[in-house]
C-alpha cells in the first residue's frame, strides 16, 4: 500500500472514461487483465518483477553464465581483485590482461600485478569448461570464453575476482544465485500447499475446527523459528549428501512460513462461505472438496499469488542465514550463505571487498521481490489491510 | 449575485456565505464540489439544504468550517459571521488558525450522520463532552463535567451521571445522537449545523431526535443549519430551505414558498417524486429522469439540463442562468424566469 | 475482561508446553544418546567404556525407557530440580553455562524493544501526518529497505563501516576489562556504551515494519469521522491526533509486538554470531555443530519460554491499554 503511494507519483493519470456515449459500449476484461494492467501502472513493482525475472535468467542459465567451474580451485589464484573486461584494445573487441601473484614476504598478501601488453581476446559464447546444458545437453560453450582456445578461462577471466581457494567469485555467485532462488521457490510451493490446505478447513468448516487449528497456528508463530531450524539442521547426519541436505532444507523453511498463507486464506474463507454462490453449490448438491477447490479458491488465486511472492524473500533470507551460519547448505554446495560465510570476518572483507559481491545479490534480489510482491499485492486487492 | 439578503422579518443573517467555491483537485481531474454557493443563515431560524447526493451540500458545510483537506480547496468566497448586533463580522476564510479554532465548536458547531463513528471508541462520552466544554468555556474540570451532565439531562438522556463515564459503544444509537447534540450544543454556539443527523435512524428515534432539536431551538436560541436529502425532515424543521443540484443552489426561500410553489424543475421533480397516501387512485409515481452526471463531464450551462423537462436548447446548454427573485426572499437559478 | 485473561493465560501454558515437547524433540533427534556422546567424550580423553558399563549408565539415567518417560523425567528434571542437564563442551552445568548469557540476550531484546516503539511510532507518525510529503517518502523507503535485507547482512554492513571510517571492529558487549566479572554499576554503564550497536542492528526490521503498520493504521484512522469531530470542536490539529487516532493506531501495534519478539529473538541469534556477542546465539550455534545436546536444548526451551511469555505480557499490555476488550464490547 505504501509502495502503491510511490508508484503513483510514477504512474500517469488516466483520463476519465465515462462520457454519455460511451454508455452503451461496455469494455470486458477478465480479472486477469485487470489485474495485469493494474500490476503495470505500478512502475516500481514492474520494474521490480523485471529485475526478478533477470534474476530467474540467471537461475536457469546459471551455468552458461559462469565462466569458471565453481569449485575448482587453485590456491595461486587466491583473492584475486577482479578483472575488468577491456574493450577494443590490442585488436580485441574485450579482452583481459594477464595477472601474475607474488606473495608479499611482509604483509603475507597476495600482490596481483596486470601486465597489459600482452592481452587476450575474449569472445561472447567462447568455450569453457564442460558440462551439460539443464543436465542433458553436453556443451561447452558459456557466455564468455577465451579466443584463443588453449587458455583456461579459469585462469583469466575473473569478473568478480577469487576469494581463499582461488575460486571465481563471479561464477560461484551464478551458482549460488540458481541454488537459493530455487530452495525458495520448492519452499514457497510447499508452503502454499499446506498453508491452502489447513486455511481452507479452518475458514470453510469454522467453530472449533477453526479454533483449534488457529491456535496451532499461534504456537508456531510465538515459537522463534531460527534456533528451531538450527537444531533441526545441526541433527542431519554426517553421510548426507548435499541434495539430501538440499532437499530437508527446504521442507524444513516452510514448515512455519505457512502459517501466513494460512492465516489469508481462512479469513477469506471466512467471509466467502456465506456468499449465496457457495449456498447455491452446496445445495446443488457438490461435495464440500469441490466446492472449496473448483468454486472458492480461484476468486482468490491473485491474493495467493500476492502472498507467495512475499514469502518468498523471506525463505531465501532464511536459507542464507542457516548457511551462513554453518547450520543449513554446506561446501561444496554453493548457497548466497555459503559465500557470504567467507565474507564473515572483517579484515577479509576490508581487504577484498569483491567478496561481499554476492551480498549486494542477496539485498538487490530481496528487495526487487519485496517491491514486485507488493506491487502484485496492490494490484489484485488494494483494499487488503496491511 | 444578492448582496444583502433580508428575509421576510427583515432581519440581518447571522452568517452569510457569498460566492463559494470549494474545488478538489484529485488525480482524476478536478471535481468542483461546491460551484458559487450563496447561502444565509437567520438568527433563531433553521436552514435546511436538500439535495441528492454527491450535489455538495455536505462539502458546503464542511467548508463553512473550513473542513476540507486534501486534495480539496476553498479557491473562492467569503463567508461572513455576524455577532449578534450584526455589527462586526469576521470573515471565516480569512481567519487564521488560532480564531479558526475558536469558531470551530464555540460558535458554530456541528453533529455529524454517523454518532457510533463520529466518537473515539477508546475515550469517555464524559471526556468528550467536557473536552469542549474546557475548551471554549475554559471551565475547570469539576464543573466542566456538571455542565455536560446538565447537558445530558436537557437532552433527555437516562442516567447521566452513568453515561458520562461509559463509552460510546455502550450507548444505543439514539442515546449517542443525543450525546452528540450535548456535545455540539454545551458551549452555547449561535448555529448549529447538522449533517444528516436522522439518516443512520430508525424512524421513532428519528421522530425524538427532531423533536429534540427543535425544543432546544426554542429555549437555547441558535439557529441550525439542517443538510439532508428527506424533504420530510425539512418539511418539519427548517424555515428557510435552499436546493441545490450539482455544487449550486438552484432555489432558495422559505418552507412556505418553495414548497407550495415550486419554481424551478427539478424542485418540482423532487417535490412530485413523494409517494402521497391522498391521492387515492393508484398511479405511477414520476421519476426524474437520468442520472447524476460523472464529476468530471458536468454539463455546459445549467448543469440540471440534461435532465430538464422544461429544457431549451441554446439557452440552458449554453450558459448558467442568472438568479431571479420570484418574491421577496425566493429565489431561483432558472432560464424559465429570465427578467 | 475476565474471559479474555483466562484464555490467553491457558493458551501460554499450552504454548509453553508445546516448546518443551518441540525442544525434547530436538535434544533427542540426533542419532546417539546422552550416554554415546559421554562415552566418546571418555574415549576422546583415553578412558574406555565397556558395553555393561554403558548399559548401566543408560539405566541409571533412564534412557532405557521409552521416550515419553524420558521426556516426563526431564520435565521433572527441570522444573523441581532447576537442572538443566550437562553441558559437554563447558564441563559444567547447563544452567551455569548460559546463565549470565541468557539475561543479555534478554537485556538485548528489552532494549531492542524499547529502541524499535521510540524510533518506529513517531516516525509512523509523521510519515502517516505529512503524508507524501518528503519525510514520508524517506522513512518509508528506509523502512522498507530495513525490512527487506537480513538482520545480519546489516550487521556484516555496519561492522564493514565501522572498520573502515572508525577503525575500530564492534563486537562484545563489554570493554575487556568487564568481561567475566561481577555486576557493578561501572559494568551496567559498559553495557549501555556498547549495547547500541546490536540494539540498532537487530532493530531494524522490527522498526521498518511497526513503522509501516503504525502508518498504515494511523492514516485509516486519520480519515475517520471522530478525527473530523475533534476537529470541528476546535481542538488543535497535534494536540487530536495523539490525543485520538494515535492512541486507536497504538493497538495494533502493541499486538505487533508480540510477533516481533520471535523475530526478534531470532535476528539476535545470528546477529549474535556475527558480531559476536555474550549472548545466547553464538553459544547456540557451537552447541548444535558440536552436537551438545543438552546444554542446545535447554537454550531452545529457555529462548521459547522467553518468545511466549514476552507474547503474553504484551497481551497484557493490549488489555491494559484497549477499554473495548476490558468491557468485552466484541467490537475490538
Amino acid at each position: 500500500m505504501v509502495l502503491s503511494s510511490i508508484g503513483k507519483i510514477f504512474s500517469k493519470k488516466s483520463a476519465p472514461s465515462n462520457s454519455a456515449d460511451d454508455v452503451n459500449t461496455i469494455d470486458l476484461a477478465t480479472q486477469r487483465q485487470l489485474i495485469w494492467r493494474r500490476f503495470k501502472r505500478h512502475r516500481l513493482g514492474f520494474s521490480a518483477s523485471i529485475i526478478v525475472l533477470l534474476f530467474y535468467v540467471a537461475v536457469i542459465f546459471a551455468d552458461f553464465l559462469s565462466t569458471a567451474p565453481p569449485v575448482d580451485y587453485a590456491a595461486a589464484r587466491g583473492y584475486m581483485p577482479p578483472q575488468p573486461i577491456k574493450f577494443f584494445e590490442n585488436g580485441h573487441f574485450m579482452s583481459t590482461c594477464e595477472v601474475t601473484g607474488e606473495r608479499n614476504m611482509e604483509t603475507f598478501l597476495m600482490e596481483f600485478t596486470e601486465n597489459c601488453e600482452d592481452t587476450q581476446g575474449v569472445s561472447f559464447f567462447g568455450k569453457g569448461y564442460e558440462y551439460k546444458l539443464w543436465g542433458i545437453i553436453p556443451t561447452n560453450r558459456h557466455i564468455l570464453g577465451m579466443k584463443d582456445e588453449t587458455k583456461d578461462p579459469n585462469a583469466w577471466i575473473h569478473l568478480f575476482g577469487t576469494d581463499k581457494q582461488g575460486r571465481d567469485v563471479y561464477s560461484r555467485t551464478m551458482h549460488a544465485t540458481r541454488v537459493s532462488l530455487t530452495i525458495g521457490l520448492v519452499g514457497v510451493a510447499l508452503s502454499i500447499v499446506f498453508g491452502i490446505f489447513v486455511g481452507a478447513i479452518s475458514g470453510y468448516y469454522g467453530g472449533l475446527v477453526d479454533s483449534i487449528l488457529q491456535r496451532v497456528i499461534e504456537i508456531i508463530r510465538s515459537v522463534p523459528t531460527i534456533p528451531l531450524y538450527m537444531g533441526l539442521s545441526s541433527a542431519f547426519p554426517e553421510d548426507w549428501t548435499i541434495n539430501q541436505i538440499y532437499f530437508m532444507i527446504t521442507i524444513i523453511i516452510s514448515l512455519f512460513a505457512w502459517t501466513d498463507l494460512a492465516r489469508v486464506i481462512r479469513g477469506r474463507f471466512l467471509a466467502m462461505k456465506d456468499e449465496d454462490f457457495v449456498t447455491a453449490a452446496r445445495l446443488n448438491g457438490a461435495k464440500t472438496m469441490r466446492i472449496v477447490f473448483v468454486h472458492m479458491l480461484p476468486s482468490f488465486y491473485s491474493h495467493i499469488i500476492a502472498q507467495a511472492s512475499l514469502s518468498l524473500p523471506l525463505m531465501i533470507v532464511t536459507e542464507t542465514s542457516l548457511s551462513f551460519l554453518g547450520l543449513g547448505l554446506r561446501p561444496p554446495a554453493v548457497s548466497y550463505g555459503v559465500l557470504l560465510k567467507d565474507a564473515q570476518n572483517v579484515q577479509s572483507v576490508a581487504n577484498m571487498p569483491w567478496l561481499f559481491i554476492p551480498a549486494i545479490a542477496v539485498i538487490l534480489v530481496i528487495l526487487a521481490l519485496n517491491f514486485m510482491g507488493d506491487g502484485i499485492r496492490d494490484a489484485a486487492d488494494p483494499y487488503q489491510e496491511v | 449575485m444578492v448582496t444583502e439578503k433580508k428575509n421576510k422579518n427583515e432581519t440581518l443573517p447571522l452568517l452569510e456565505v457569498r460566492n463559494l467555491h470549494t474545488y478538489f483537485y484529485t488525480a482524476d481531474g478536478v471535481v468542483k464540489a461546491v460551484d458559487g454557493v450563496d447561502l444565509d443563515v437567520f438568527p433563531k431560524k433553521t436552514l435546511g439544504i436538500v439535495g441528492e447526493s454527491g450535489c455538495g451540500k455536505s462539502i458546503t458545510t464542511k467548508s463553512i468550517l473550513r473542513l476540507i483537506d486534501r486534495p480539496g480547496k476553498i479557491l473562492d468566497g467569503t463567508m461572513n459571521l455576524y455577532d449578534k448586533n450584526h455589527e462586526n463580522s469576521q470573515d471565516i476564510t480569512k481567519l487564521n488558525n488560532q480564531e479558526l479554532k475558536q469558531v470551530r465548536g464555540g460558535r458554530i458547531s456541528m453533529i455529524f450522520q454517523e454518532p457510533m463513528t463520529s466518537f473515539s471508541p477508546i475515550h469517555t462520552v464524559g471526556n468528550q463532552i467536557t473536552e469542549a466544554i474546557k475548551l471554549h468555556l475554559k471551565y475547570e474540570k469539576n464543573e466542566a463535567m456538571e455542565l455536560a451532565e446538565d447537558w445530558l439531562i436537557r437532552v433527555g438522556m437516562s442516567n447521566p451521571k452513568q453515561r458520562l463515564k461509559q463509552y460510546a459503544f455502550e450507548l444505543s444509537g439514539g442515546q449517542r445522537q443525543r450525546a452528540m447534540i450535548a456535545m455540539a450544543l454545551c458551549t452555547n454556539p449561535d448555529i448549529l449545523i447538522a449533517d444528516e443527523p436522522t439518516t443512520a435512524l430508525d424512524v421513532t428515534t428519528q421522530a425524538q431526535t427532531l423533536d429534540l432539536l427543535n425544543d432546544l431551538q426554542e429555549k437555547n436560541g441558535m439557529s441550525i443549519i439542517m443538510i439532508t436529502h428527506d424533504l420530510g425532515v425539512i418539511a418539519e424543521l427548517a424555515d428557510e430551505v435552499n436546493v441545490m443540484y450539482l455544487g449550486k443552489v438552484v432555489e432558495s426561500g422559505t418552507i412556505h414558498q418553495v414548497f407550495k410553489d415550486p419554481k424551478h424543475p427539478y424542485t418540482q421533480a423532487l417535490l412530485s417524486s413523494i409517494p402521497s397516501l391522498a391521492t387515492g387512485h393508484r398511479e405511477r409515481l414520476p421519476i426524474l429522469p437520468g442520472t447524476i452526471p460523472h464529476p468530471q463531464a458536468r454539463p455546459q450551462g445549467c448543469p440540471f439540463n440534461p435532465r430538464c423537462k422544461d429544457f431549451i436548447d441554446g439557452t440552458c446548454n449554453v450558459e448558467f442562468p442568472k438568479q431571479e427573485q420570484i418574491e421577496d426572499g425566493h429565489l431561483v437559478n432558472c432560464h424559465l424566469y429570465n427578467k | 475482561m475476565l474471559n479474555f485473561l483466562i484464555r490467553r493465560t491457558v493458551f501460554m501454558f499450552i504454548a509453553l508446553w508445546a516448546v518443551t515437547l518441540i525442544s525434547f524433540f530436538i535434544i533427542n533427534l540426533p542419532e546417539g544418546d546422552y550416554v554415546t556422546a559421554y562415552i566418546a567424550q571418555l574415549q576422546a580423553t583415553g578412558s574406555m567404556v565397556d558395553a555393561e558399563e554403558a548399559d548401566n549408565l543408560r539405566k541409571f539415567y533412564g534412557l532405557d525407557r521409552p521416550l515419553y518417560i524420558q521426556y516426563f523425567k526431564w520435565m521433572n528434571q527441570i522444573f523441581l530440580d532447576q537442572n538443566l542437564g550437562f553441558s559437554f563442551e563447558y564441563n559444567m552445568p547447563v544452567t551455569e553455562v548460559i546463565s549470565e548469557r541468557l539475561l543479555l540476550t534478554i537485556v538485548l531484546a528489552i532494549a531492542c524493544v524499547i529502541f524499535i516503539w521510540v524510533i518506529a511510532i513517531p516516525f509512523g507518525i509523521i510519515s502517516a501526518v505529512k503524508q507524501y510529503s518528503v519525510w514520508d517518502y524517506l522513512f518509508t523507503f528506509l523502512g522498507f529497505v530495513g525490512l527487506a535485507i537480513p538482520d545480519f547482512m546489516i550487521a556484516l554492513i555496519a561492522m564493514y563501516l565501522f572498520f573502515v571510517w572508525f577503525d575500530f571492529s564492534p563486537g562484545g558487549l563489554f570493554s575487556p576489562e568487564y568481561v567475566g566479572v561481577p555486576w557493578s554499576w561501572g559494568r551496567v554503564k559498559d553495557l549501555i556504551d556498547h549495547i547500541w550497536i546490536p540494539m540498532v542492528v537487530l532493530g531494524t526490521a522490527g522498526t521498518a515494519s511497526l513503522m509501516r503498520i503504525t502508518r498504515a493504521n494511523l492514516l485509516d484512522e486519520l480519515s475517520k469521522p471522530y478525527v473530523i469531530t475533534a476537529r470541528a470542536k476546535g481542538l488543535s490539529e497535534w494536540r487530536l491526533i495523539m490525543k485520538y487516532p494515535v492512541r486507536l493506531a497504538l493497538n495494533p501495534a502493541i499486538s505487533l509486538t508480540a510477533y516481533i519478539l520471535p523475530y526478534l529473538i531470532s535476528g539476535s541469534i545470528i546477529v549474535g554470531v556475527v558480531l559476536s556477542l555474550p549472548t545466547v546465539g553464538p553459544m547456540l550455534v557451537k552447541a548444535l555443530v558440536a552436537q551438545d545436546m543438552f546444554l542446545a536444548g535447554g537454550i531452545i526451551l529457555l529462548i521459547g519460554f522467553m518468545t511466549v511469555v514476552g507474547t503474553f505480557i504484551s497481551d497484557l499490555l493490549l488489555l491494559w491499554v484497549d477499554p473495548r476488550i476490558r468491557l468485552e464490547s466484541g467490537g475490538s
